[in-house]
């Protein structure tokens, strides 16, 4: 059967082209929007997005598979990102990478059989400060040890995405206030660092609505 | 050499939902806008932006206000403002901090940008991995265009003015600007040759400025403050101001700082991070993102010459170098993203250098040959270095294939691998040596220092 989107999403893509001065920029807000709802880019995908904005199929595929998060074939239902780049690999990277493996009973590369997860190496996330680090999904969740790691996945076994998110996900944090003397009055002499807690997401609202909100 | 008394980048960090309008706003957000949009003239902000010094925040460090200066709009043509938050260096986490705990910063630095230069259309080009980040800055600018900040008359003045997200989709060479305008037209991210330069043809064909978040969202302070006196702020001639540093790897306290330009590698590592991880010696450190060639602390400074820009330094290590864009680059390496990667003793190099040839293995867009088949090289020399394969002419040709990349590709990528490449096996040739005579020793593990920590042993 042909690939449709949602009419609600289809409104979205209705917004997105307005935002440029050419339609084909919409192309990779239109892919992100058919992998939300498809959970990756099939070839009716490719034909359906390929029609939308007047371009080859040949096109949209060279696209989706420049991109290392357009997935053209099937994933697990959660998407783990495991950062093996050099900041998380001094701060134990391997050791998390292990234990996901162990936890989840796939090597990175492949799918659980349940079909629950796919766990992927992933290049530098831009969270080196707070490695050794993990991505599922939309969220980050960084400062890892094995002992949070095994509580966030049994939580996810257990609750499913979004409870875990809601309890273990974190967002940008910020050591000192500013300047040298108040960065010194932050050290503290033993790690962890004082913003480790404090940063995770727990009893803060999920993200809004919209583009980026309904993951599947 | 004083630093700032009060924190300005980062000031609004500290406050509970600092990412909302309704708290940001009574702690300043938006009031410098206002105040631009409504009494200043955009050639006056151009003059504050370049006074102010600003060297590129996302790593090549070029003069932001003379970035500027090239735009030269021609009849019919619209100018785009670009913002590039892909920040994807590895070591480099500055910018998401901005977007997930200040995104009103962001907003507003762009509205004052697009109206000193013409511009009524900025995007953000945003990593597809950030997608909280973005969801906070669709949240932001939502709340802007609904307080009138943004959208058809801006605080009230005919001067339109949009801010658009763009997500990514993974691709580290989208950093590159011009790739990063191909990724924003929908193509592969692929760069272009240059010139023309994005300032005559940019996004859709039109002059574009591509700046880094970090530079943006400094824009508010430069305009509140003036150029001179923000400038005044770095402990260094042109290269002015403040800001943020990172610091990851085998430290006390990793993490973000803001702090005058021009602070040296060993404050940032003693002062600010709290020193070294269970007090181990530093062997080495990437000072700005891993494109950046990796400094030993055992190393002095050569400048016996009173010419010489780091004569000053001369006979001191490496490390006490004040950090900036000229002194680095004097230094024989670049200040690049200014977020450093700390390495203890317990660290391989060969095995160091492994981890990011990697990397740009992975990276590589693969559209010039010196850069796809030459990343590949690296690292199966590496490979073989690391396993014991590996043999003494391995090490010259990391150097020859690294010299065969240098110069001969259409961006700055295969470059950026061949310098950091150059710069540890000129600095750490003994290692390559043994390791090419031995072998990486049975059981080196560059985590060691944390391991038990993550183990929960510690």
């Amino acid at each position: 059967m042909a690939f449709a989107l949602t009419p609600e999403r289809e409104q979205q893509v209705e917004d997105v082209l307005t935002r440029y001065p050419e339609r084909r920029a919409a192309l990779l807000p239109i892919l992100w929007l058919c992998q939300r709802q498809n959970g990756w880019i099939s070839p009716d995908v490719v034909e359906y997005v390929a029609e939308r904005l007047e371009l080859s199929t040949s096109i949209v595929k060279g696209v989706v598979t420049f991109y290392t998060m357009f997935f053209d074939e099937p994933v697990g239902e959660n998407v783990v990102w495991v950062c093996r780049t050099l900041s998380c690999d001094l701060r134990g990277g391997k050791a998390i990478q292990e234990r996901l493996e162990s936890k989840l009973g796939c090597k990175a590369g492949h799918t659980s059989s349940d079909g629950k997860f796919t766990l992927l190496k992933a290049e530098c996330l831009a969270a080196c400060g707070q490695a050794p680090m993990v991505q599922i999904n939309d969220h980050y969740y960084e400062n890892l040890d094995l002992a949070l790691l095994d509580r966030f996945i049994d939580t996810h076994a257990a609750n499913g995405a979004d409870a875990a998110a809601a309890e273990f996900a974190t967002f940008a944090s910020f050591h000192a206030p500013t300047g040298r003397d108040s960065g010194r009055s932050s050290v503290s002499s033993a790690p962890p660092p004082p913003s480790r807690e404090a940063v995770r997401l727990a009893s803060q609202p999920p993200p809004p609505a919209g583009e980026k909100g309904d993951e599947t | 050499m004083s630093a700032p008394s009060k924190p300005l980048l980062t000031a609004r960090y500290g406050i509970a939902e600092s990412w909302k309008l309704a708290k940001a706003e009574p702690a300043g957000a938006y009031r410098i806008a206002r105040e631009a949009l409504t009494n200043r003239k955009p050639a006056d902000l151009k003059e504050e932006v370049k006074k102010a010094n600003i060297r590129g925040r996302g790593g090549a460090g070029f003069p932001a206000g003379v970035k500027w200066g090239f735009l030269n709009k021609r009849e019919g043509e619209e100018i785009y403002l670009v913002i590039n938050a892909d920040e994807s260096e590895p070591g480099t986490f500055k910018d998401r901090s901005i977007m997930d705990l200040d995104p009103h910063r962001l907003i507003e630095g762009a509205i004052i940008s697009c109206f000193a230069i013409d511009a009524h259309v900025a995007y953000i080009y945003v990593r597809g991995e950030l997608a909280f980040s973005i969801g906070r800055l669709e949240q932001a600018i939502a709340e802007a265009r609904q307080a009138g900040y943004l959208g058809e008359r801006p605080f009230g003045i005919d001067h339109p003015i949009e801010v658009y997200v763009h997500s990514g989709a993974g691709a580290y060479i989208c950093g590159e600007e011009t790739a990063l305008l191909n990724s924003l037209e929908g193509r592969r991210g692929e760069p272009r040759l240059k010139p023309p330069f994005p300032a005559v043809k940019g996004a859709f064909g039109m002059p574009t400025i591509v700046n880094n978040v970090e530079t943006i969202a400094a824009v508010p302070d430069i305009v509140e403050m003036g150029g001179e006196a923000w400038s005044s702020l770095s402990r260094l001639p042109g290269d002015g101001g403040i800001r943020i540093y990172g610091v990851s790897g085998h430290v006390k306290n990793p993490g973000l700082y803001e702090a005058p330009v021009g602070i040296t590698m060993r404050e940032l590592i003693d002062d600010y991070a709290g020193g070294m991880l269970g007090d181990r010696p530093l062997k080495a450190v990437v000072p700005g993102g891993s494109s950046t060639p990796v400094l030993d602390p055992r190393r002095k400074v050569d400048a016996p010459a009173e010419a010489d820009p780091l004569h000053k330094w001369h006979g001191q290590s490496e490390i006490d170098v004040p950090m900036g864009v000229d002194t680095y680059r004097a230094l024989g390496t670049m200040l690049g993203t200014c977020c450093a990667i700390v390495m203890d003793d317990t660290v391989n190099m060969v095995e160091a250098c492994r981890n990011l040839m990697r990397f740009y293995k992975h990276e590589s867009c693969g559209q010039c040959t010196p850069c796809r088949e030459g990343t590949g090289w690296l690292v199966d020399l590496l490979d073989n270095l690391c396993d014991g394969r590996g043999k003494v002419e391995d090490v010259e040709l990391l150097v020859n294939v690294s010299n065969n990349m240098m110069g001969n590709t259409i961006c700055a990528f295969a470059d950026g691998t061949a310098m950091p490449m150059l710069g540890m096996v000129q600095k750490f040739r003994e290692e390559f040596m043994e390791a090419a005579t031995r072998g990486v020793p049975e059981g080196v593990r560059h985590d060691e220092s944390v391991r038990a920590m993550v183990e929960g042993r510690a």
